[in-house]
């Protein structure tokens, strides 16, 4: 089935002309075979072409972009490589895509005070690579890490596989070149290990969403490199065993550095998808890894072996060597796209509950599925009660839609009734807009739009996103 | 969640049933809508796209060529010359497929995009016309024609015609246009597959199972030795071999270069001229023949008469490396000292990506006396050959290539193996012009080898 021909955006606005003429050549895309492909990002059901696109290669061509922006109060949309799973980097009709993904360059390693420098545009798997060559370590680790973009990962404050040890994006940032909504250029941070001077401004624009600037020259924190590390998957024939384990791991002090899980059917997506020999038949499977000193890494593999199987485990494998783990943390990676095998439309959620509610949560869950005769398909973090319940729906069956909404809403009622979050790592964007006053209350929401109004008054950056 | 802006819908009742396809709405249109709507543009695919590698815009990736089929079968588009060109720029080397978590069907897209391209005429020029009418349906739909075409073409090489063409600089009087490719005519050998095979050959001892050889057309005319070899392999494990002396093309060429009627007809010729026989497998050597010739199924899906016929064949087809390792294929002995060295593997894009064959081959390798496998950077990257992409993109191709010859210059092997004509003709040309002294071989070529030197007992 098909969605019928909505109709596109008119006539190509007038000033197209006037931006190409203060850009390098070749920088403005404007012919709709260009442009289609920038109207949507990884969210489902979400599509709005815009007027143009700037391929932007240097700040001062960013500043530019958004300089003639706020001047003809056009709408403009930063966007990194387009893999957002809230609509944040979606366009606004009628406005501007601001891309950054030319923007590549790593400019410095420091290996004396564990910083990296780079440009927006550097996907965030090459960050992690060039902190490993030198001898470091990028944690986070967006499921998207291999084409994500790091300027996204910090509008996004994306999280990842290793939150639970080692927290997330906004962790991992020194300093931030920005350019404002008027166009003017700020430097926020430095390599100090300490600063107190003033707000950390830098912060205000970490998970920001595009909304409030963008982001033009990253200043990032590495980590030594754990020496040792161990993979462990152990599988389940409940949820509330996988469950059980999870929380007896954290009861015992132990701070892995990922605590995955998937349930049944996307087990068997992920496994349609790697074919790395998952075992499909069983209702749970975690994913353990422990990274550090050898000495701990053993002490803390037997721990959470030992846990899981007093928690009725049905198997506990151990990764054979690098490889295997690899294999097994790119196949869990994949789950989000892999359960798009299964039904048309994979609408995924972000809830995030206090790690001690999981159990609740994912009962929940499921109880919510059979509530609305719904296919709902759940993985995620669960060392650190970031849970992705995906629904498998069809956006082309309205009937079916309805009782996806209500099911959401349900979802997200239960969420912040527990003390969670609507979101715990993809962001508001368009997506989880309709939830966020539920969340902050009215207050909180009007805080979040006086800051806003603060920064972006003529409201040229991201607008409709984040909130209204 | 939906945005009002993108969500009306109608119903599937609007929509023809399957059917026939390119029918007057057109081949994107008449595709299962679930084709298209299973890509959830999650951007995976794109750090394997060598195009969108190469330019950083999404139209030149895989989501975003999918997004412009989708706008043209909602009607949102029109497809223009833009699109013509976009589908053309597209290598289909399906890295894409291999990377997507969704399994979408890009091949499928991708041969439908460009009949639907030429179907509208959009990229229509007289020249172009006039090539695609004699290559196309002249020449590689007429086996007898072929092989006259490429007795003269060897006449022509040999007799030193092609020596004294070049060297009284009579390519001057060719057009511009084929004067850039007369030095990439590949050499054509003296003898075809029909005088290095037998229709019917027997292996020593009591055969264990009756297949087919395919010969393919290029491959039968400048590598036909590789299909010898084949048999030769097939023969020292047990098989008895059907060869037929004359083969159709198996399509490959016409389903990816939008001429579908063609590639139907052909497909039905193949089925056609083995299905009397009783074969255990049909085998192929030729990852490009290969990755078509098992999606007959899906080709002829729409046509009742050969419908099962066609999931009969599909079923069937094996590429060497892939029938070898699972009938348990023997180890040649011998000693390491009389073996080929430092060997890496290039894995041809439709063996990897196109039949999720990367396994069987190095297996193959490592079996081999003397055989130091060494493996290759980035050894699923394509190396610009894709079919005729190195006659149509050639300066996107050369990039390639280029990047590809680093890559093994950074190995030093003494062989590259792979194992599909147009990447082995890719990698001896480029290897040539280079300068550097490593052999392009298929790998069954090396196994064939080892049992040729495997001492009397």
């Amino acid at each position: 089935m098909k969605p019928a021909a909505p109709q596109e955006a008119g006539p190509p606005p007038d000033w197209l002309e006037e931006l190409a003429r203060r850009l390098p050549a070749g920088r403005v895309l404007t012919a709709p075979e260009d442009l289609e492909p920038y109207a949507f990002d990884g969210t489902a059901a979400l599509r709005t072409r815009p007027a143009a696109v700037v391929m932007a290669r240097t700040r001062d061509e960013v500043a530019a972009t958004v300089r003639f922006a706020a001047e003809r109060k056009i709408p403009l949309v930063g966007r990194g490589s387009g893999t957002g799973l809230s609509g944040g980097s979606v366009p606004v009709a009628g406005g501007l895509v601001l891309c950054l993904a030319r923007m590549k360059r790593i400019l410095e390693v420091d290996a004396a005070n564990l910083t990296l420098s780079c440009e927006p545009g550097v996907l965030t798997a090459e960050v992690a690579a060039a902190a490993e060559q030198a001898g470091l370590f990028y944690p986070p680790d967006p499921g998207s890490m291999k084409i994500s973009t790091i300027g996204g990962n910090v509008a996004e404050n994306s999280g990842g596989l290793r939150g639970l040890k080692y927290g997330v994006t906004r962790d991992y940032v020194l300093g931030l070149e920005v350019v404002l909504a008027d166009g003017s250029v700020v430097w926020l941070g430095n390599k100090c290990v300490k600063d107190v001077a003033g707000l950390s401004l830098k912060d205000l624009f970490i998970g920001s969403e595009g909304c409030l600037g963008i982001i033009t020259r990253l200043l990032l924190k590495l980590v030594p490199k754990p020496p040792a590390r161990r993979t462990l998957l152990a599988l389940f024939g409940s949820m509330e065993a996988a469950a059980e384990t999870v929380s007896g791991i954290i009861a015992a002090k132990i701070i892995p550095c990922t605590l995955e899980f998937l349930d049944r059917t996307t087990i068997g997506a992920v496994e349609a998808h790697a074919r790395i020999g998952l075992p499909t038949e069983v209702a749970a499977l975690v994913l353990m890894e422990t990274d550090g000193h050898p000495a701990v890494v053993e002490e803390e593999a037997e721990g959470m072996a030992t846990i899981a199987k007093a928690n009725g485990a049905l198997e506990v494998r151990v990764a054979a060597d690098e490889a295997e783990a690899l294999r097994l943390a790119t196949a869990r990676r994949s789950a989000f796209a892999a359960l798009a095998r299964i039904r048309p439309t994979t609408i995924l959620e972000d809830v995030t509950v206090p790690r001690s509610e999981l159990a609740t949560m994912v009962a929940f869950i499921q109880a919510t599925a059979e509530k609305h005769d719904l296919r709902i398909a759940t993985f995620g973090h669960l060392g650190d009660g970031n849970l992705h319940p995906t629904i498998l729906t069809d956006e082309t069956n309205a009937a079916e839609m309805e009782r996806v909404e209500a099911a959401i809403g349900d979802i997200v009622d239960e969420t912040l009734r527990l003390g969670g979050t609507i979101t715990g790592e993809h962001g508001v964007g368009l997506a989880k807009k309709p939830y966020l006053r539920s969340q902050l209350g009215e207050e909180g929401h009007a805080l979040l739009r006086r800051v806003k109004a603060a920064l972006d008054p003529d409201g040229i950056l991201n607008p409709g996103k984040v909130h209204d | 969640m939906p945005d009002s802006a993108t969500q009306a819908r109608d119903a599937q009742a609007s929509r023809p049933g399957p059917g026939v396809t390119g029918g007057a709405r057109g081949f994107l249109h008449d595709l299962d809508y679930s084709v298209v709507q299973q890509c959830i543009h999650c951007g995976m695919c794109l750090p394997t796209c060598p195009t969108y590698d190469e330019t950083g815009l999404e139209r030149n990736s895989p989501r975003g060529r999918i997004a412009l089929m989708r706008a043209v079968a909602d009607d949102r588009m029109e497809v223009t010359r833009a699109f013509g060109e976009e589908m053309y720029y597209c290598l289909g080397c399906l890295a894409c497929t291999t990377a997507c978590p969704a399994g979408v069907n890009y091949a499928e897209l991708f041969e439908r995009a460009r009949a639907e391209v030429e179907r509208l005429g959009v990229l229509d020029h007289p020249r172009r016309r006039w090539v695609r009418r004699l290559v196309l349906g002249g020449v590689f739909t007429r086996p007898r024609l072929l092989r006259l075409l490429g007795r003269l073409l060897w006449l022509h090489q040999a007799s030193g015609g092609q020596w004294l063409f070049r060297k009284l600089r009579l390519t001057r009087l060719l057009p511009a246009w084929l004067r850039e490719l007369e030095p990439m005519t590949p050499p054509i050998r003296p003898r075809f597959s029909d005088r290095l095979i037998r229709p019917i050959e027997q292996p020593a001892g009591p055969p264990r199972r009756r297949v087919a050889v395919l010969t393919g057309c290029v491959q039968d005319l400048i590598y036909p030795e590789i299909n010898r070899d084949t048999v030769d392999v097939l023969l020292a494990n047990g098989c008895t071999v059907v060869t037929p002396p004359l083969q159709p093309c198996c399509g490959s060429l016409h389903a990816h270069n939008g001429d579908l009627a063609n590639a139907r007809g052909l497909a039905r010729a193949m089925i056609s001229l083995f299905e009397e026989e009783r074969l255990d497998a049909v085998i192929t050597n030729a990852a490009g023949c290969g990755s078509h010739l098992k999606h007959y199924d899906r080709l002829l899906a729409d046509d009742p008469e050969w419908r099962e016929r066609a999931a009969a064949w599909s079923a069937k087809v094996r590429d060497i490396s892939e029938f070898l390792v699972e009938t348990g294929f023997r180890a040649p002995r011998g000693a390491a000292a009389d073996g080929p060295g430092r060997v890496t593997y290039h894995e041809a894009c439709h063996l990897c990506h196109g039949q999720g064959i990367t396994r069987q081959p190095r297996e193959i390798l490592k079996t081999v006396p003397g055989l130091e496998l060494a493996e290759l950077a980035e050894s699923t990257w394509c190396c610009g050959s894709a079919g005729v992409y190195n006659i149509t993109q050639p300066e996107q191709a050369a990039k390639l290539l280029r990047r590809k010859l680093e890559r093994i210059a950074a190995v030093g092997p003494r062989v590259v193996a792979t194992a599909n004509p147009g990447c082995l003709l890719q990698l001896q040309n480029g290897a040539r012009a280079a300068g550097a002294a490593y052999a392009v071989v298929h790998p069954v070529s090396l196994l064939a080898a080892a049992y040729r030197a495997e001492p009397a007992d």
